[in-house]
């Protein structure tokens, strides 16, 4: 569903990603690890469409479509969707109506009539108990207040709702405690499906013991150094990254004997 | 280009049993201002001999008079000889014949708005059938007000019908000496909007000027006049979210109102003049005196404004608060693109004991726009326990535009409270993309993030208003985000 080829990115001219390769299918779940300034969120952010990031060498195909080639919003029309690491704060803007307003979006990308609005609640309603929120939060401001767990709690709503086929999350587990970590992983799991792909980006090892992953990648100095299954995650918890720095620092030598 | 709607309006009341005096000369007086024009717009008003006495005060008061340079807008100088202070409705030759032949972006912008086309005709001036829905309407509604006592006509009309009610209140709140514009307007006013709820009546409708017969286009001196008695309401409606254009380019209209015992006025504008080109210009110049005077115990006078349009705005809707315990309100969005400028805020003047009021403005500029707040709270020596609440929120679009403060605040009593809170923010690129992110087009992402951020002035409105205001906001900012 998910492929991305030697996928090159500068931001203002410096260099992040130096050519990735990236290949997930529906139904998987990838996580993505990597020490800070590895190039990890740059990663997640060109691929939801962010302008910001310049694309110097690379492709990345969603299904058969040319990702880079879509608009955020289509991208998002399309079924991309990212849990962002800061979620923003959009004041006097309800939950539900940016919700509604966004599945309406979706919904009229695909030629399908706007939902009306005793069902659309019934969904938002259904949906947030899934993260455990109170259902208050439904008529909150976007984001307005929210302590850091709620916001990344009101990411993975939101990924409820609008429905994804490609779901991006970008340092979900930053910032929460034991319990608001369990939550999290908790809404996650219940949203993996065999149509559906799952990317985590993470620091740390510990969202892994709870959304298992298929496919374990570890991305350092702009590359993906080494992948592995589950077990790779806590190798790494267990050696730190320092362990893989060191192994690709004496790559090239056993290279080139 | 209303010029067909006045005709066909003027034609269409004569055959109306309340006795209106239509006024349809067809020729326009000289250009330039001097006394005898002065006279001469009085006299084919056929206006008492106070008004006129009182229009002579204010222009030979005006002659000593210094336009204002202490705002924070600029424009060439104005040449007052230059304008034709009194041209009676031209005929409808001059207006388009059908929709075919109005401009285009008008039109977009008028089905981007939902405006009926019935509407857009009357909008655009297109000589529509003198026969219409909106008058019957009107009729109706007349009848019932006419039934429990309320007043609601033309101010021409009150000087007839009603000249002891304008020869008390005319002047009580806005003095013709008071500041240029209005001192002008005081002197040439053309028309403008006449109401008087009687003592216990409370208004059950919302009063608009659309509903009004003879609410055409009341020319570039418009004058309003308002008057609540002891224990009445009123909700009054001013403007329309539908963009419109006008040769004249000074307007400088005046609104009083006065509130007695335990009265209430709630008065709402929507400004949505012709704000110039991309390129700024043309547009219009709105300078505007609003004044209430909460002259009761208890009563109470809240404005609400939402100014989109017009290439200046200049206007400081105002209360002065001398009964004991009345409160006043002023809830503002102002919204300047391209190359419009506007200087908006208000006074509340704390007289009476325990008065309160609370300001909330709302600051957006886009493009090259520049917006200024401009507020002053004073509180008198004999205010015991006032009371000030103050907001006033800037936000920025782009990095050409501008946002200033300018907040006055002067108590002469200790017992006062005042809380001033003040804030600024830029429309985050990292907002627009998390909307985009959520599949929200970027000018839909605009129009959310604006209208969240107006909310609290927004649920001021009366209820279709609001929606009128939101969809408004969304149009003027249309193309402010790359």
């Amino acid at each position: 569903m998910l492929k991305i080829e030697d996928l090159h990115v500068e931001v203002e001219g410096k260099p992040i990603l130096k050519g990735v390769n990236l290949e997930v299918a529906s139904g998987e779940v990838h996580a993505i690890m990597g020490p800070n300034g590895s190039g990890k969120s740059t990663l997640a952010q060109v691929l939801a469409g962010r302008e910001s990031f310049e694309v110097t060498r690379g492709r990345v195909f969603y299904g058969d479509r040319d990702l880079l080639d879509m608009e955020p919003e289509e991208r998002a029309c399309e079924g991309v969707f990212m849990a962002f690491q800061y979620p923003v704060e959009i004041p006097g803007v309800s939950n539900v109506y940016f919700l509604k307003a966004a599945m309406n979006a979706i919904r009229k990308h695909r030629g399908e009539e706007e939902l009306d609005a005793m069902e659309f609640m019934k969904v938002v309603r259904e949906k947030i108990k899934l993260v455990n929120l109170d259902q208050s939060f439904i008529s909150r401001s976007v984001n307005e207040g929210f302590s850091g767990g709620e916001k990344k709690r009101n990411e993975i709503f939101q990924m409820a709702v609008l429905d994804p086929i490609l779901a991006i999350l970008d340092e979900t587990d930053s910032g929460l405690d034991i319990d608001a970590l369990k939550t999290v992983a908790d809404g996650v799991n219940a949203l993996r499906r065999p149509d559906r792909a799952i990317v985590v980006i993470t620091h740390y090892q510990r969202l892994l013991n709870y959304i298992v992953p298929d496919r374990v990648h570890v991305l350092s100095g702009g590359e993906i150094v080494k992948s592995g299954d589950k077990d790779l995650a806590l190798e790494l918890e267990a050696r730190g990254y320092g362990w893989i720095e060191a192994q690709v620092a004496v790559t090239p030598a056993e290279r080139h004997p | 280009m209303p010029s067909a709607n006045e005709t066909i309006q003027e034609l269409a009341n004569q055959e109306y049993k309340y006795g209106f005096v239509t006024d349809i000369e067809s020729d326009a007086i000289p250009r330039g201002l001097n006394e005898e024009v002065v006279r001469t717009i009085s006299a084919r008003k056929n206006e008492p001999n106070f008004l006129l006495e009182w229009r002579l005060r204010a222009y030979r008061h005006w002659l000593t008079m210094k336009e204002p340079a202490w705002h924070n807008v600029h424009y060439p100088p104005i040449d007052y000889q230059d304008i034709i202070y009194y041209a009676a409705p031209k005929s409808g030759k001059d207006g388009p014949k059908s929709l075919d032949e109005v401009d285009p972006e008008l039109l977009q912008t008028y089905e981007k708005l939902g405006i009926s086309l019935q509407e857009q005709e009357r909008l655009s001036g297109v000589a529509v059938d003198a026969v219409f829905d909106s008058v019957s309407v009107a009729t109706t509604f007349r009848e019932k007000l006419a039934e429990l006592g309320i007043i609601f006509c033309s101010f021409s009309e009150a000087v007839q019908n009603h000249p002891e009610l304008v020869k008390q209140y005319l002047g009580s709140v806005v003095p013709y000496t008071d500041n240029f514009f209005a001192t002008l307007n005081s002197a040439v006013f053309s028309d403008g909007s006449f109401c008087y709820i009687p003592k216990g009546v409370r208004c059950p409708m919302e009063l608009s000027t659309y509903f009004r017969i003879n609410a055409k286009d009341t020319g570039q001196f418009e004058r309003t006049l308002i008057i609540a008695d002891d224990d009445s309401y009123v909700s009054y409606l001013e403007g329309c979210t539908a963009p419109r254009r006008d040769e004249n380019q000074l307007h400088a209209a005046v609104v009083e109102l006065v509130a007695l015992d335990r009265a209430q006025i709630k008065y709402s504008t929507v400004q949505n003049w012709y704000p110039g080109d991309k390129e700024g210009k043309g547009g219009i110049y709105n300078f505007v005196t609003k004044r209430g005077k909460c002259r009761g115990a208890d009563s109470k006078i809240s404005w609400t404004q939402v100014e989109t349009g017009s290439s200046i705005t200049w206007k400081y809707p105002s209360c002065l608060l001398q009964g004991d315990r009345s409160i006043g309100e002023f809830y503002s969005v102002a919204v300047t693109n391209n190359f419009q400028q506007a200087d908006t805020g208000t006074k509340m003047i704390h007289i009476g004991r325990d008065t309160r009021s609370t300001i909330v403005s709302k600051g957006i500029s886009a493009g090259h726009g520049q917006n200024t707040y401009r507020g002053a709270v004073k509180i008198l020596k004999g205010a015991a326990g006032a009371r000030n609440y103050s907001q006033c929120d800037s936000m920025l679009m782009g990095d050409a535009c501008g946002a200033h403060t300018f907040p006055y605040i002067e108590v002469k009593n200790s017992t006062a409270q005042m809380e001033h809170e003040a804030s600024t923010s830029k429309i985050g690129e990292d907002q627009i993309f998390y909307c985009k992110q959520r599949g929200i087009e970027a000018e839909d992402a605009v129009s959310m993030i604006v209208n969240g951020f107006c909310k609290e002035v927004f649920r001021e409105l009366p209820m279709e208003f609001a929606v009128e205001a939101r969809k408004l906001l969304g149009v003027s900012l249309e193309g402010s985000v790359g």
